[in-house]
């Protein structure tokens, strides 16, 4: 029991890496994949294209693969990140294109009927966005959605990989340094912990978008 | 005053509407009728500003449309299959494009369309979510939200085929009411009693050869 509290503070620092990487993650590509999957539902060609091409390399490498190429390889052409920022660009420009193609899903589930009854009530089409379309859009894809950011939470540990000490990481020193499987069964009881409440809030989510079917 | 002349559509090389122009006074009901696929939602569709047409023009109160898909506020459209938004109650289906467009203050069109509720017989709905309401009351809650955006003319597409035929005689009660209090009307349908039961004008529209 002692030696559990002795390596818990550097387990729950671990945990702090893994949460900001979490948290970082989806401020930033919630957002952008909900404007990408405009993009890819757009007429104008090259656009869907290129787009189309973004999402076929980042659902189509290992995220881990993406992380050494950001930290190592982005440097060659003169981009250099810190570590965390690597971390972040590459879960970042991950995490969009999954969302953007949820979001895509999500917005051809609309039925067009409910973008013309805007249309003859004078709505704008930003009115629409807002009050109509996103709204629906949102119930959707949260189950999807929550898939995602679960996977978020577990996915955050490939960023030993550019030397940076998140939650699975600790877990791992203090293995290898202390010749015992502790740490690691605390390491998957704090993820069962976090993902556990992902599921609590989500579900939450859910059931505030049932008030209508 | 509603006219529309020389109007013309065709998909792709199809010709689906050709030389269609009528006339139809400040109040009066025009039942458009016809076997399916003669156009005649594409002709609601581009009165509506749905769709544009490829030639013709049109008159409603004073103002000319090139038909060519503009803005066109004048027009109230209830669809065949309602269209309601499902993630807003009655009351904010029906407020929402007063507020948003008309820039009316929120208790004002409350105000208003509880009163339109009361009229239609549904006052004690406007806190229900569409998948709470039958059929009919659907139906009233389009006509309802057509309205509080004051249309000087308002399109039903199929308004009775949704519903069963007990309702039927309802909803054309509810019409002729709307013409009493002055409203131009303007209804597409394939039931022939119904048409002739509201309607001050028939225009018929047959499928075009070829």
């Amino acid at each position: 029991m002692n030696y559990v509290f002795e390596i818990l503070p550097s387990l729950f620092s671990g945990a702090g890496m893994t949460l900001e990487i979490f948290f970082e993650t989806l401020i930033f590509s919630l957002p952008l994949g909900v404007i990408l999957s405009f993009g890819l539902n757009s007429r104008f060609k090259p656009l869907k294209w290129f787009l189309n091409v973004y999402v076929w390399l980042m659902r189509g490498t290992p995220l881990l693969l993406q992380l050494i190429f950001v930290f190592y390889g982005l440097p060659i052409i003169g981009l250099t990140f810190p570590r965390y920022m690597a971390a972040i660009v590459a879960f970042v420009l991950n995490y969009t294109a999954y969302f953007a193609e949820i979001f895509r899903g999500g917005n051809q589930a609309i039925d067009k009927g409910q973008i013309e009854a805007a249309k003859v009530l004078q709505l704008t089409y930003g009115q629409t966005l807002r009050k109509i379309v996103i709204p629906q859009v949102i119930k959707i894809v949260l189950p999807s959605i929550g898939n995602e950011v679960i996977n978020l939470v577990k996915d955050s540990s490939l960023v030993y990989v550019i030397g940076l000490g998140d939650l699975l990481r600790a877990g791992n020193l203090a293995t290898s340094r202390d010749v015992t499987l502790v740490p690691l069964v605390l390491v998957a009881l704090i993820y069962l912990l976090l993902i556990g409440l992902c599921t609590v809030i989500l579900r939450k989510l859910e059931k505030h978008y049932s008030y209508y079917r | 005053m509603l006219e529309v002349s020389n109007l013309a559509k065709s998909f792709g090389n199809r010709q689906i509407l050709k030389n269609i122009s009528f006339t139809l006074a400040d109040g009066e009901i025009l039942t458009v009728v016809g076997p399916s696929g003669a156009g005649k939602t594409t002709l609601l569709r581009i009165i509506a500003g749905l769709e544009t047409a490829d030639a013709g023009t049109m008159t409603l109160g004073g103002q000319t449309y090139q038909l060519s898909g503009e803005d066109r506020g004048a027009v109230g459209v209830v669809f065949q299959d309602f269209n309601l938004f499902p993630n807003l109650s009655v009351i904010d289906n029906i407020t929402l494009a007063p507020q948003l467009a008309l820039k009316k203050d929120k208790a004002e069109a409350e105000k208003e369309a509880r009163e339109l509720l009361g009229k239609l017989q549904m006052a004690d709905k406007g806190n229900l979510y569409p998948y709470q309401l039958s059929g009919g009351q659907k139906q009233r809650v389009a006509i309802a939200r057509a309205l509080a955006m004051q249309p000087k003319m308002l399109c039903y597409d199929e308004p009775t085929s949704a519903l069963d035929p007990a309702l039927r005689d309802q909803v054309a009660e509810l019409i002729l009411s709307l013409k009493d209090s002055g409203l131009t009307q303007l209804i597409i349908t394939h039931d022939m009693d119904f048409a002739k039961k509201v309607a001050d004008q028939v225009l018929e529209v047959k499928p075009l050869e070829g």
